[in-house]
């Protein structure tokens, strides 16, 4: 079987997960749902021939679940009530739909599926190895071409814990008591 | 095991045999970053999933009391200097930021493409505690919640 016909199922899975992650009124079912989305995309990378990041979404996807699991779930009341609002769905069905037709105009003009248009990817595939010495090419890009783009994504890493030590700390609040 | 706290004596037994396993293969993932996929950042968080999974077998209270929680705040900023260090260890010998001033080695060896391993042993010892200490600020900030809720102190 080709590959499209793949990922045409795991994408409909995945719209079908997003979905009911917003329609369960269970919170913990919901977040298993949204778990769908995650870890189907890591199954469409790696049809796709990525497993750098289909490893990348999946352990990130794990974490992920476990903190949702752990920070929403302890609530005493584990149900929303939804009240759906005629003028809102109607108001999200007009945007989904003008949205839908300018996508389709949109993804015409893109380059066809698996035949990319960027030169410079030719260069990394080409001559990665022999300049940056590393087997792994998706490594010789984001530590030697791109590295600027991963301390970027270092900074953010720090950034986000020390928000989350200044926001949820405990010992600075017992001490100042 | 004696402790009352975390799960039952068969999720703590299963835990004993599995974290060490999932441990290494971080570890490995790092090490072998520029050869096979995988890097720093997916590495980190396989360790820091090692970590999740000790605290969640044993109670938030066994990890702390054999490491204290500012020695994973010194690695995680550590790791992030080395990288900064790295890049301008760069400037000093070629003259361009993060540049790859080690020889890059012969292909498909372990000892090969000069700064890459090292930058992924920063990036996974920076991603790996930092993950692990969200979890963390998050699992006592719920337990903190419950208690002032309990108190009956709810500001």
């Amino acid at each position: 079987m080709p590959v499209e016909i793949w990922l045409h199922f795991i994408l409909g899975f995945m719209i079908i997960g997003a979905i009911a992650a917003l329609e369960i009124k269970d919170v913990l079912s919901a977040i298993i749902a949204v778990g769908i989305v995650g870890l189907g995309l890591s199954v469409a990378f790696l049809f796709l021939q990525a497993p750098d990041l289909a490893l990348v979404q999946f352990v990130f996807e794990i974490l992920c679940m476990i903190i949702l699991i752990r920070a929403f779930t302890h609530r005493k009341e584990h149900k929303i009530d939804l009240k759906s609002n005629v003028v809102l769905v109607a108001i999200a069905v007009v945007i989904l739909s003008v949205v839908f037709v300018l996508g389709i105009f949109a993804f015409k003009e893109l380059p066809s599926f698996g035949k990319p248009i960027a030169r410079i990817a030719e260069r990394y595939l080409t001559k990665g190895p022999q300049e940056t010495g590393s087997a792994n090419i998706v490594t010789s890009i984001i530590l030697d071409y791109r590295a600027y783009d991963t301390l970027g994504e270092i900074t953010v890493l720090f950034t986000s814990i020390l928000g989350a030590f200044t926001i949820l700390r405990v010992i600075g609040r017992k001490q100042r008591r | 095991m004696n402790e009352e706290k975390g799960m039952t004596i068969i999720v703590k037994t299963i835990t004993r045999f599995t974290v060490w396993l999932i441990f290494l293969y971080g570890l490995y993932i790092i090490i072998h970053g520029h050869l096979t996929p995988g890097g720093g950042f997916a590495g980190g968080v396989i360790i820091s999933l090692s970590f999740v999974h000790l605290t969640l077998a044993y109670g938030k209270d066994f990890f702390l009391k054999r490491h204290k929680i500012s020695t994973l705040h010194n690695i995680e900023a550590g790791g992030a200097l080395a990288f900064v260090i790295i890049g301008i260890l760069g400037i000093a010998w070629t003259g361009s930021f993060l540049a790859n001033f080690i020889s890059t080695g012969k292909l498909f060896t372990l000892k090969s493409a000069g700064v890459i391993p090292l930058l992924n042993i920063a990036i996974g010892a920076k991603a790996g505690t930092a993950l692990y200490l969200v979890f963390y600020y998050l699992v006592t900030h719920r337990s903190f919640i419950q208690k002032s809720e309990s108190e009956g102190e709810i500001k």
